[in-house]
């Protein structure tokens, strides 16, 4: 009895400190980004302490930069591509993946993943040999196909788990009432997949806007964001880069908030990124 | 069920785009680490000199080690900042459980090259820290060494890849039984007993995850280098950067990438040995 009360207490203690390390934890995740925004503001550059004289000057400035809209222009086409590119593919593959069985499907499979899981310069280096083998000239396409190849493998990774969680039963029973394949497909499959086909887009796109490995070998005149500020940074920091990254931070957390609403009524796991990373070193799941 | 025509239908278009874009890059790749570069062109000439080269030169090994060096203070970083948070929001952060695990993944949405950019702006000699530590009067000139060095790697990548590393840990943490830790409890086992005879064990899988995608991407990381690593602090990817840049050797990167790509196949090989052992689901 006196044992268990000696345990309890050290664990209420144990508790205790712990919930001042993850605090502690917390504080470094989001010390730069804080101040990333706070200097956003600051009128004398991005060093120095305190930051005095708030400004928005930055941002104005930002507004009439037109490098810098250009790039996002760029960058928000090649997401919006890669993320169809990436979805037209992905969900064929997670459908062959689930109920097709050809030879060499294990090496599909661990072929798929392997961007996801490789460093993206070697991912970015096949490509560029590729594109310098046919010929191509590098460009904004040439950075589309290597996003639309590198991030099929969270396509195929989160349709996967889609259709292993779908009712199998309503497909079944529209082939057994005679519908046709195609028909079922679009009837039955693809609005039972909404929500993880939904999720998996907002997933592609913000990786796709904010890839930058693989994009840094692909890229041809036109920069899309990433590399137009990699591009500045090597000409000196200003707080407008502070101030178009504030932007982009806003930009995504947007964007998480919503594909946690999709995925909370899709009533998924929470561990969804987990999900991909588990599945990456499982060879029996995709 | 399904027939012939929707089969083909579902697997070809996928395997061909997977052929064509991923395994004939990888093969490109591969071909051209056996080749060799003569003033300025490619030579499709078959031999094993750009490895010969690679276990020739000790420059080679020692950044390759260097690299290694880093991944793994990277690693250990993170797993030392994941595991007590992941634990904390396991077993003791109770209603607020939902809420703190979105705040993780928030800074794991912000774009890498941002935060990178930021721990810039701190580290540097008249950066956010020298500033405030002059504020505080702790320091009169400006401490130099916060950035560009193996240190700012290390501290960028960890900051970087710490939500990585959590969010396998916090999956495992997850999926343990709660009956097994409350039996446990009681028949008397200490706090400490129950995390290192129960909890422990059966966290391994996401533990092993987490360490292994903190590993293999910072192994092959060159951007932070470029950004706050200066010269002390290059990477192995950096050399192949160079080498497919001025240096203009492609081969010779392309062995490097050879290399790299079977040390990251390798350790995943391993990773998924040990956890099919330790796996207890």
């Amino acid at each position: 009895m006196e044992l268990s009360l000696k345990h309890r207490e050290a664990r209420r203690n144990g508790a205790g400190w712990l919930a001042v390390y993850a605090a502690s934890v917390f504080a470094f995740l989001y010390l730069p980004i804080v101040v990333l925004i706070v200097y956003s503001f600051n009128r004398d550059g991005v060093g120095g302490f305190p930051p005095q004289h708030l400004t928005i000057e930055w941002y104005r400035q930002l507004a009439g930069d037109q490098a810098i809209w250009d790039a996002v222009w760029n960058s928000l086409l090649v997401a919006l591509a890669a993320t169809v590119t990436a979805l037209a593919l992905g969900l064929p593959a997670a459908l062959a993946l689930d109920r097709v069985s050809f030879p060499g499907k294990a090496l599909f499979r661990r072929l798929v993943l392997l961007p996801l899981i490789l460093p993206g310069i070697i991912t970015g280096l096949s490509l560029l040999m590729l594109a310098v083998f046919a010929g191509m000239k590098l460009s904004l396409w040439t950075v589309l196909l290597g996003h639309g190849i590198a991030l099929l493998s969270v396509a195929t990774t989160e349709l996967f788990a889609g259709i292993q969680k779908m009712d199998r039963a309503q497909e079944e029973a529209s082939l057994d009432l005679g519908a046709a394949y195609w028909r079922t497909f679009w009837r039955v499959t693809l609005p039972n997949l909404r929500l993880p086909l939904v999720a998996a887009a907002l997933l592609i796109f913000t990786l796709s806007v904010d890839e930058i490995a693989v994009s840094f070998f692909l890229i041809g005149r036109d920069n899309t964001l990433p590399l137009e500020i990699w591009g500045r940074l090597r000409r000196g920091m200003t707080p407008e880069i502070n101030a178009v990254s504030t932007i982009i931070f806003v930009f995504s957390v947007a964007l998480i908030l919503v594909s946690y609403r999709l995925r909370t009524r899709g009533a998924r796991e929470p561990e969804g990124a987990a999900d991909v990373l588990q599945a990456t070193f499982q060879g029996d799941q995709p | 069920m399904y027939s012939r025509a929707y089969k083909a239908a579902v697997a070809l278009p996928p395997l061909f785009w997977v052929a064509l874009f991923l395994l004939l890059p990888y093969s490109l790749l591969f071909a051209h680490s056996f080749w060799s570069v003569a003033s300025g062109a490619i030579v499709r000439q078959w031999s094993l000199h750009n490895y010969a080269e690679l276990a020739h030169n000790w420059m080679y090994a020692q950044v390759l080690f260097r690299s290694m060096k880093i991944a793994g203070a990277v690693t250990l970083l993170a797993l030392l900042l994941g595991y007590p948070l992941a634990y904390y929001l396991s077993f003791c952060a109770g209603p607020q459980k939902q809420l703190l695990y979105q705040l993780v993944i928030v800074p794991l949405w912000v774009s890498y090259l941002v935060r990178g950019y930021a721990w810039k702006t701190i580290l540097g000699s008249d950066g956010v820290l020298n500033g405030f530590l002059q504020y505080l009067g702790i320091v009169s000139t400006p401490v130099e060494f916060f950035l560009y060095s193996p240190f700012a790697v290390v501290l960028t990548l960890t900051h970087i890849y710490t939500p990585f590393t959590f969010l396998p840990l916090f999956a495992s943490l997850e999926h343990i039984p709660r009956h097994l830790v409350e039996a446990s409890q009681d028949l008397g086992a200490s706090p400490r007993v129950t995390f290192w005879r129960v909890i422990f064990p059966l966290s391994l899988p996401g533990l092993l995850a987490g360490a292994t995608f903190a590993f293999v991407l910072t192994l092959g990381d060159f951007l932070a280098p470029l950004l706050v690593g200066g010269p002390s602090g290059i990477m192995i990817s950096n050399v192949v950067v160079s080498l497919f840049g001025a240096a203009y050797d492609w081969p010779l990167g392309a062995a490097i990438s050879v290399c790299m790509l079977l040390l990251v196949v390798g350790i995943l090989f391993a990773i998924e040995r040990l956890e099919k052992r330790w796996s207890f689901h």
